[in-house]
């Protein structure tokens, strides 16, 4: 029971993480239709940005290396870089794309992938690089200690920092005149034109807090797993949690995360060894897809009613 | 200035149901054949034949496949690759397995076997549209590579699963040398190439193109979806199932499971939006232009930039240009090279005139 419960927590961690990556999907494919892929690639530039600043900034200004003034910084930097990327990415790809099928804006954001993924190893080097969030990957005493129970510090720390992510994007979406105007963009294009909503500003805004929500979950499975090509890959892992959760709904990008990472590692413990390991590459998908047989529109997505 | 179809009157239905009814495209396509089968092998070295026109011919197939799935029946598909391995290791085994096997038999069995594959991920497409499904088809593409991994008995129990292929005799002539294999290729592709171009247009193709516009409508004028939309699964698995076998045995000779990776995939749908949706003719250019494109970047960056670049940032400067010329293709020309050759002939018919 207590493997069980280490193997659930565990997973439903690391599900957390999936999560944040599935988020920035969600926000752009509900406010303009988007199916970004180059979501994983901007994580890898995210995160590819802020070690690179954290590398160079001592040399550039004098400050001590490895403080908290080259981090904050440095985060501001990547910050500024990755808001700059997506506003680009909505200016130049995707604006001259408008109204093409959306199979087509797919494809222009699979290039993209090729492209930001060369952009960030052309300017920062290909080499896997540490980062340090200042803190320390150890099991919690307490749990250790009263129940037997692993749980990681930095995963516990990663959980509570997406849940606030989640926490706050939820209050500007439902509280803040900009957020009113993206959840009406999201309901219905014409008619938040038609009401003068400024839809390129609001895509604007959108492509930025993408950035944002990348630069965040770079910054995590940077510092988790080291930051490297294979960021790219968590995008991959991003959407089957996507479909489970709905492609347009926050909280199921939250559950469907969840989901996904509790089964996927549940799977791997009591179901891998009976037929040779390594099903976690791809029981995420299948899953979903047999989630999908009973629900084809997701646990929160929109049902979709075809009128011919 | 260009030929004009005015004229040709058809006394037959024969006639008229032919798969190029025009007498210019059937002398063009004729002559293109002649080229490729009788000029080609004369002058083209043997680097051009096995490095450049035999995978641009295998990746054309692929591409027809795909194109049947996603450009005819409208189901978007994320997964090919995973069938041209199933095609491949498919081949392999039955040459492996059952003695005296011929090549041809042995290819066409792979692609049922990837045919069969096919309709069991394509099952899903029943109840999801769009991008679930091609979210969905990825568990295809994971899992089988998985498989072909996991269980050693499909690659024969060597290390790491990588297979080689046996060698190509058919009717005691052996096919092994570079325009042996080819003229190999280049027979096979022409046959299912025209095969598929006829197909499109039966009533077979129509009620794939009534569901790619859309599937409630088709259903009440009386096209049975299931149905319709497992068989483009099946051919679209089949034709990638022979492409795979063709990549393992006249292109590569050693494959490995990983080889047939997402990456694959996404050059075969890049194929298919560079040379065009829903195009026969498009597969081949987009196919030619995703091959050649590295090739000619490759070449262009040591002739121009030699010394001056590490191979490490040249390498993802070739990432970044390959990414930026898709998305420029995408917006000069989302309909691909297909619709710009139409646009060209258009307006040679008129030259030199504007209107």
């Amino acid at each position: 029971m207590q493997f069980f419960l280490e193997v659930l927590i565990g997973g439903l961690l690391s599900g957390v993480l999936y999560s944040l990556v599935a988020l920035g999907f969600v926000l752009i494919f509900k406010a303009s239709g988007v199916f970004n892929f180059a979501q994983g690639a901007m994580v890898f530039f995210a995160a590819l940005t802020f070690v690179g600043f954290t590398e160079v900034l001592p040399g550039w200004t004098g400050l001590e290396a490895g403080g908290t003034a080259v981090f904050w910084l440095a985060f501001v930097l990547a910050l500024a870089s990755m808001v700059v990327l997506g506003i680009a990415t909505e200016k130049i790809v995707l604006r001259p794309l408008v109204n093409q099928p959306p199979i087509t804006l797919f494809m222009a954001t699979i290039g993209l992938t090729y492209l930001v993924e060369g952009i960030a190893q052309g300017i920062w080097g290909a080499n896997v690089r540490g980062l340090d969030l200042g803190i320390e990957d150890v099991p919690i005493e307490y749990m250790l200690e009263q129940h037997n129970i692993l749980i990681s510090t930095f995963d516990l720390f990663a959980a509570l920092l997406a849940g606030l992510l989640v926490g706050s994007l939820a209050l500007f979406f439902q509280y803040t005149k900009v957020g009113r105007a993206l959840r009406a963009v999201a309901d219905d294009h014409q008619a938040a034109l038609s009401i003068g909503i400024p839809l390129q500003h609001i895509w604007a805004i959108v492509w930025g807090v993408a950035g944002f929500v990348a630069l965040v979950a770079g910054l995590i499975w940077g510092a988790r797993n080291g930051v490297q090509f294979a960021l790219t890959f968590t995008a991959l892992k991003a959407l089957p949690v996507l479909i489970l959760g709905g492609f347009t709904s926050v909280p199921g990008a939250i559950v469907g995360g969840l989901i996904i990472g509790a089964s996927e590692k549940l799977a791997e413990v009591y179901v891998g060894p009976f037929v040779g390991g390594g099903i976690e590459s791809w029981f995420p998908y299948v899953l979903a897809l047999l989630f999908l047989l009973v629900r084809p529109e997701g646990l929160f997505g929109e049902r979709h009613i075809d009128r011919v | 200035m260009f030929y004009r179809e005015a004229g040709q009157f058809k006394p037959s239905y024969e006639a008229d149901q032919q798969i190029f009814p025009i007498i210019q495209d059937r002398v063009g396509i004729a002559i293109i054949i002649a080229f490729a089968a009788l000029v080609v092998p004369m002058i083209a070295s043997e680097y051009w034949l096995n490095s450049i026109l035999v995978p641009v011919l295998i990746f054309s197939l692929a591409a027809i496949g795909l194109n049947i799935l996603t450009g005819y029946a409208g189901q978007l598909s994320l997964g090919s690759a995973a069938f041209m391995a199933v095609g491949a290791f498919g081949a392999y085994n039955f040459m492996l397995r059952i003695d005296g096997m011929p090549f041809l038999v042995a290819l066409v069995l792979g692609g049922l076997a990837a045919a069969a594959v096919g309709v069991v991920f394509g099952l899903p497409s029943l109840r999801i549209k769009g991008f679930y499904l091609a979210v969905a088809t990825l568990a295809a593409q994971f899992f089988i590579v998985w498989a072909l991994v996991k269980f050693p008995w499909f690659s024969n129990h060597s290390t790491s699963g990588v297979i080689t292929a046996q060698d190509i005799v058919i009717l005691g002539f052996a096919f092994d040398g570079p325009v042996a294999k080819y003229l190999l290729t280049l027979a096979i592709v022409i046959v299912l190439a025209l095969m598929a171009k006829n197909l499109v247009r039966t009533s077979t193709g129509r009620s794939w193109m009534a569901v790619r516009d859309m599937d409630v409508a088709a259903e009440v004028i009386g096209i049975r979806p299931m149905r319709t939309k497992l068989i483009a699964f099946a051919v679209s698995s089949f034709y990638c199932g022979v492409a795979g076998g063709l990549y393992a045995f006249t292109y590569l000779g050693t494959v490995e499971p990983e080889g047939f990776n997402l990456d694959l995939s996404f050059r075969i749908l890049f194929m298919i939006i560079i040379g065009g949706v829903g195009s026969i003719m498009g597969s081949f250019l987009g196919a030619a232009f995703i091959v050649l494109l590295p090739i000619f970047m490759n070449v262009m960056m040591h002739g121009l930039l030699g010394d001056y670049i590490s191979a490490s940032f040249g390498s993802n400067l070739e990432l970044m240009i390959f990414g930026g010329l898709i998305i420029f293709f995408l917006i000069v020309e989302p309909h691909g090279l297909a619709r710009l050759w139409q646009i060209g002939k258009e307006k040679l018919r008129l030259w030199p005139f504007p209107h």
